[in-house]
């Protein structure tokens, strides 16, 4: 890939939304949303549709009016900014380009309105085709060439006016899932290449994982988590962040001097200072591990495998302890060992664990109070 | 009823031609033979006429005929009533298309403009004339508009009457076809309202536009009621002028002069909708 | 990094401030435009109709009010100087109802067996069904004479206009249809009647026709509007079509307010018509899931 020094002629941006606020008649999309984005940084905001993850991207870019709130670009407030004027490139999900003009015009459009002179143009629309690997389509018209292409011309649009942030709204969504896998990717190499601040918004967490600096967990308007991925996944602090990201078991347990015991396993806990008693307990599949049980005697740790669900490399098995179920993730090989109706012994792995003190999930303690 | 046991127009799998099967397409016959016979033919008699002969041997009289300057008024007349009205009916009718699309889809105003729409365009005829003589005639309730009885501007007033929603029962779809997310990009790159305009929505409309500007243009020129209802003592149009040499006694001496005009009113009109079918084939392309 | 919870614990304070934000202001615009258009366009469709609405009430001296004109339509005898207009009305409307029945038994199933069976004559129908607005129904009434003077031969009765009337019916009535058949996987549900035992003509009435109820619906009234207002055909062929007595009634004594009474009835029975077709229509559609 070409180096085209696009990265090194501008510097990031920080962008910080503070108090941002929206509702539509009785509805609140948006519940003073806080949020900074470190320069240069890809922050994906993920949640279930409804939450406020399009609202704040929207709300961003100037297509929505705040109700309260502000909105800070570089230091330079900018909420009173109509969206034209507001200097940020952004994708859409579908549909975005411009049917009657070719790929090429397409990606120049933002530098015509600006007035640079034709070549200047030219020039630097191949500049950002070559950076998304399009220069060969550059003279074809958005319907004859692919949805993935498509999406990667519209970055290629937002980047070419040399945005301070770009925004992308769920650019996959649309995609075949194996086209969506190589452009997540393909996404992720511009922008760190390009070094800009982004904004992306999707309501798949594989692909928030994937490609964020950090996650951004909403739900109802509100942030529940903003951390790196890994911690998202591990150390979620809700249990809605818990069940939207990855899959856990619930499982009761009993806190003893700072670990908990589950099922007769002793688990380190996540957060220290949980008091002692009973608990639910979210155990990773991952983290449950199986072996064929022969002989007759049962325990709390043994179970009848009730189904096998194939997912690929790694296979997700269904045991039945009795008095509950337990999901397990096993690689494919191993489960094939473990057909349904297989007796088997499980094993979980000593990975911190995150509890709850109260019977429904709603609330998680996390270390003190708010 | 067996699926093997199927009526005469079913086709099956061929069994070693031991039984013809009838063809399908028979089941079409009684469609295309009444469109052959009534729609067809006479459109057949029309053609072929205008190149007999009262006696009817083959000659281009009819046809020669249609360069003399008096046809060429009425030819003139007709284009210059049917433009000047399919401007104004588009122009106008843009707009109140572009205010019924920007509403709510859902909307009572939406549903009430079209059903009008609908109505009203069919809406012509003697019944429309009528209606704006009481209005703006010499008896006018509202007024007395002096250039009520001119052409072609008195006839234009009326003829907008049903162009305009004609514009917006063809031209709407287009408008609905302008994705939002046009616009949303096109302002995230800067472009004010008259930058996308200028840039995006204008050029995509504009087949739409053009194609429903012919569609008027055809639709004005083979009008004929409004125009008899409103004035019929001077011709000022081809299909004035082929009632008139219809309906005249000596007429029959006549007879081939109708079919030629009748024929030159055809081959222009046809022109004219292939123009139309062209254009809407490229909006499809892009609003669809 | 720690994790952030946003401190959400109160509910937003209801701003009892207008929205002042660039999009409202553009919505707010955009509204005024409306509204202005609205207005104008409205008053000019609406006041030719009032005009005759009140031309239709006219009594003996001008600016008085009367329903003569009203009750006229439905006198039979002729010593109020008018013509009986009732015939012309009765003839017209019993058109509508034959051309009607004849469209949509000609055009139907025809469309229906093109769609499932013969699909190569699919364009050909759509090019023959939008070919009488390129020929224009004066320059068809011009061929139509020979044929008509057979057609005498049958019967002298005006209701013989049904048999062109259809055809200027088509491309209407077509556009309709097609877009209620373009709704459907007409293949697919006859394929799956066919699996079930059948037949084609079970296909066509007890499972295509009745999936496009709203669609035959708005043929059906673009038809009879059509019909309603049809004038130059039924001139030409010297026939008497609701139309032409409203016409010769004008050029024998003009301004009668029976020609309003009647054309404004006429005008508001066909708009009632697509009214209620329009939002029955929606009722039965229901809305489309949201996103």
């Amino acid at each position: 890939m070409t180096s085209t020094g696009n990265g090194a002629s501008r510097t990031a941006v920080e962008v910080r939304l503070e108090g941002l606020s929206r509702r539509y008649g009785p509805v609140v999309a948006l519940d003073h949303l806080d949020l900074t984005l470190q320069p240069g940084e890809l922050v994906a905001l993920l949640g279930p549709s409804g939450c406020g993850k399009t609202t704040t991207l929207r709300l961003l870019a100037g297509l929505e009016d705040t109700d309260a709130g502000s909105i800070t670009v570089g230091g330079r407030d900018i909420t009173r900014l109509p969206a034209s004027k507001r200097d940020m490139g952004m994708v859409f999900q579908a549909y975005s380009l411009f049917p009657h003009m070719t790929v090429r015009q397409n990606v120049a459009f933002g530098l015509r309105l600006r007035r640079v002179g034709a070549a200047a143009r030219d020039k630097r629309a191949i500049e950002m085709l070559e950076l998304v690997g399009l220069s060969a389509q550059a003279d074809r018209y958005p319907h004859q060439i692919s949805g993935g292409q498509q999406q990667r011309v519209a970055l290629a649009r937002a980047l070419a006016i040399e945005p301070q942030v770009l925004l992308l709204d769920e650019p996959l969504s649309a995609l075949d899932a194996k086209v969506r896998a190589q452009l997540r990717d393909q996404i992720r190499r511009i922008q760190l290449e390009v070094g800009i601040t982004t904004l992306f918004v999707t309501h798949d967490q594989e692909e928030a994982l994937a490609i964020a600096d950090r996650v951004g967990v909403m739900r109802e308007g509100r942030l529940d988590q903003l951390a790196p991925p890994t911690e998202v996944y591990s150390r979620p602090a809700t249990s809605f962040v818990a069940e939207f990201v990855g899959l856990s078991n619930r499982l009761p347990g009993e806190v003893r001097s700072g670990e908990v015991t589950v099922r007769g396993c002793t688990l380190p806990l996540v957060e220290h200072d949980v008091p002692e008693g009973q608990v639910v307990a979210l155990v990773r599949p991952e983290a449950v591990t199986l072996a064929s049980h022969t002989s007759e005697e049962s325990g709390p740790l043994v179970g009848t495998v009730i189904a096998v669900t194939f997912l690929g490399a790694t296979s997700r098995v269904t045991v039945d302890l009795g008095d509950t179920t337990i999901l397990a993730q096993l690689s494919t090989s191993d489960a094939s060992a473990l057909p349904a109706g297989s007796r088997v012994a499980l094993t979980i792995r000593p990975d911190p664990v995150l509890v709850s003190s109260s019977s429904t999930v709603d609330e998680l303690v996390v270390g003190e109070e708010e | 009823m067996a699926v093997a046991a199927t009526t005469a127009t079913g086709a099956r799998p061929a069994r070693a031609g031991r039984r013809p099967s009838v063809p399908s397409w028979l089941g079409t016959v009684p469609f295309f033979g009444y469109v052959a016979v009534f729609l067809l033919w006479p459109t057949a008699i029309v053609v072929f006429d205008a190149f007999k002969n009262p006696v009817g041997k083959f000659t281009l009289a009819g046809i020669t005929a249609l360069g003399n300057a008096q046809v060429r008024g009425f030819f003139i007349g007709s284009f210059k009533l049917s433009l000047i009205s399919a401007l104004v009916g588009a122009v106008l009718g843009a707009i109140l298309a572009y205010a019924v699309a920007s509403g709510n889809p859902q909307g009572v105003i939406r549903r009430l403009y079209l059903s009008a729409s609908g109505v009203i365009a069919q809406f012509g005829g003697v019944t429309l004339a009528f209606a704006f003589l009481v209005l703006i005639g010499p008896a006018g309730l509202l007024f007395h508009a002096s250039w009520y009885y001119s052409f072609p501007w008195g006839i234009t007033v009326i003829y907008a009457y049903f162009q305009i929603p004609l514009m917006v029962l063809v031209f709407l779809p287009a408008i609905d076809g302008l994705k939002v997310q046009w616009r949303e990009a096109s302002e995230s790159l800067g472009a004010s309202a008259w930058h996308y305009w200028r840039y995006v929505g204008g050029p995509l409309l504009l087949p739409a536009f053009l194609g429903a500007l012919l569609l008027l243009f055809a639709n004005a020129l083979s009008a004929f009621a409004t125009l008899q209802a409103w004035e019929d003592a001077v011709p000022y149009t081809v299909p004035q002028q082929i009632y008139t040499s219809m309906s005249s006694e000596v007429g029959l001496a006549n007879i081939n002069y109708a079919d030629a005009l009748a024929l030159g009113m055809v081959v222009l009109v046809a022109i004219v909708m292939t123009g139309y079918a062209l254009l809407q084939r490229r909006a499809a392309r892009w609003l669809r | 990094m720690a994790a952030i919870t946003s401190v959400g614990e109160t509910p937003l304070a209801a701003p009892a401030k207008r929205p002042t934000g660039m999009q409202a202001r553009r919505r707010r615009r955009l509204n005024l435009f409306r509204y202005v258009v609205f207005s104008l366009f409205g008053l000019f469709f609406v006041l030719p109709l009032l005009a005759m609405a009140r031309w239709s009430l006219e009594g003996a001296r001008l600016g008085s009010w009367s329903l003569t004109a009203w009750r006229q339509i439905a006198s039979y005898n002729a010593s109020e100087g008018i013509p009986p207009l009732i015939s012309a009305v009765e003839i017209t409307l019993e058109l509508a109802v034959i051309t009607s029945a004849v469209m949509l038994v000609l055009v139907v199933p025809t469309m229906i067996w093109i769609r499932l069976r013969v699909r190569w004559l699919a364009r050909t129908m759509e090019f023959l069904c939008l070919l009488p607005l390129t020929i224009p129904a004066i320059v068809l009434v011009v061929g139509l004479g020979p044929i008509y003077n057979k057609i005498a031969h049958l019967s002298l009765s005006a209701l013989m206009l049904f048999w062109v009337y259809v055809i200027l019916a088509l491309p209407y009535a077509y556009r309709a249809l097609a877009a209620g058949l373009n709704t459907l996987d007409a293949t697919t549900l006859s394929e799956a009647a066919r699996s079930l035992g059948a037949s084609w003509f079970s296909v066509i009435v007890r499972v295509i026709v009745p999936n496009m109820r709203q669609a035959i619906l708005n043929a059906l009234l673009l038809t009879s509007a059509l019909v309603l207002g049809e004038f130059t055909i039924a001139f030409f062929l010297l026939y008497v079509n609701l139309q032409v007595e409203l016409y010769s009634i004008s050029r024998n004594t003009p301004n009668a307010g029976v020609i309003f009474s009647t054309s404004f009835a006429g005008l508001m029975f066909a708009f009632v018509l697509l009214l209620i077709l329009s939002f029955a229509g929606r009722r039965r559609r229901g809305g489309a899931p949201r996103g």
